[in-house]
């Protein structure tokens, strides 16, 4: 029963990642892949990790999964957000379509 | 005193941390945790816990718990929202980097609060200026580009919460 | 035309996933099920993507994120294999990955922020 639930929690966790790095290929700026990317393979990473938890059990290959899932949450969006901070100071400007960049006026 | 209390407050969280990694927990593994969690606590001090006392308060641990599902509905939104999106023939998309404002002041809560930003529908914090209380937000849709009406679709949701955890 | 160029990703998209989940592949690993190498292909397949927006991405800013995104991508990888090949051990690779990506991340964020690495 418990692996069936985590083939489930697995399959879930693919078609999140393949979605993200989708987004990755097709989103037209730096900020929006970002955007997209962390989102969805984070969520879908924790997925995969859950699911390998729920084939473990408490043995120590599943609460070091469980460690991982928190280990990546509090950490995938200090990077994003580091990485985004980055390429606005190095000067990549916002896609075409863009509504307003507040931040560029308080910067100057 | 305080600082005593901030290391030994940082020598558990280490010590659980050291058994977990080491999982099916026995006494040799334990005597080498209590050894290097002692030592990275005498070296560390009182850097990283700053006010010991917040650990004391029940109601934080209530609120914690509280705070852990609404953040998992939220990115699960979150996914479904980036996948309809990133599907779409046409890229729906409208993005734009927005002023918000927040009242949380400590850097735990300020952390958590970006976090959380980043991990819910369409938002991704990009800078934080700490002293006025402002965030810099990159919204993929966006609706208001005021900042008390950005405030409220984007920062309401998780300041009460995060105001009673870490404040 | 951008219609057409939709649906031309989709049909090559849709056509390697049906290679993936209906043809047989050789591997050099022996898998515990047939359902979890599959999975496997699918990774790779999201690694590719990314590995496409490091060689064509215009600035070196879009290159730091594909790095990013592949260093999480790999503890997908590890997941995965401990669960089919049933060694626990390989989860412990996850863990190292994951601390030096997330260190090297904030590095080349610093680079691209034009600072000292000394700061």
């Amino acid at each position: 029963m418990n692996e069936i639930i985590g083939v489930i929690f697995i399959t879930i966790g693919l078609v999140f990642n393949f979605f993200g790095c989708l987004g990755l290929v097709r989103l037209p700026d730096v900020y929006n892949r970002l955007q997209a990317a962390t989102k969805s393979v984070t969520l879908g990473t924790c997925s995969i990790l859950f699911g390998l938890f729920l084939f473990k059990g408490f043995t120590a290959g599943g609460i070091k999964a469980i460690l991982c899932i928190g280990f990546l949450i509090l950490t995938a969006p200090v990077s994003a957000h580091a990485l985004a901070r980055g390429a606005h100071k190095s000067g990549v400007k916002l896609c075409k379509g863009s509504v307003c960049d507040k931040y560029a006026e308080d910067d100057k | 005193m305080k600082k005593r209390k901030s290391s030994f407050i940082l020598f558990l969280l280490a010590l659980i941390i050291w058994m977990i990694l080491s999982w099916p927990p026995d006494l040799e593994h334990l005597i080498v945790g209590i050894f290097i969690a002692a030592f990275v606590a005498f070296m560390t001090g009182d850097m990283f816990v700053k006010r010991p006392y917040v650990f004391k308060h029940l109601s934080r641990y209530v609120w914690f718990a509280y705070y852990i599902p609404v953040f998992i509905w939220e990115c699960i939104k979150a996914n479904i929202d980036v996948a309809y999106r990133v599907s779409h023939p046409n890229l729906p998309i409208n993005p734009g980097i927005v002023k918000v404002k927040t009242s949380l002041k400590s850097d735990t809560g300020l952390t958590f609060l970006a976090n959380s930003i980043t991990l819910t529908p369409g938002t991704m914090s990009v800078d934080i200026d700490q002293e006025k209380g402002y965030l810099y937000i990159h919204w993929i849709d966006v609706k208001e580009t005021d900042i008390q009406k950005a405030t409220e679709h984007i920062v309401y949701r998780f300041e009460d919460i995060l105001k009673r955890i870490f404040e | 035309m951008k219609i057409l160029r939709w649906l031309i990703g989709l049909i090559l998209i849709l056509g390697i996933l049906w290679v993936i989940f209906f043809c047989d592949m050789p591997s050099l690993i022996e898998w515990q099920s047939n359902f979890l190498k599959r999975c496997f292909l699918v990774l790779f397949l999201c690694s590719v993507f990314c590995l496409w927006r490091i060689l064509r991405g215009p600035s070196s800013a879009d290159r730091a994120v594909a790095i990013d995104i592949l260093g999480i991508l790999v503890l997908g990888f590890c997941a995965i294999l401990g669960v089919a090949t049933g060694r626990s051990w390989y989860i412990d690779i996850g863990i190292a990955w994951a601390l030096q990506s997330f260190i090297s991340t904030l590095a080349l964020a610093k680079y691209l922020e034009g600072r000292d690495f000394d700061e």
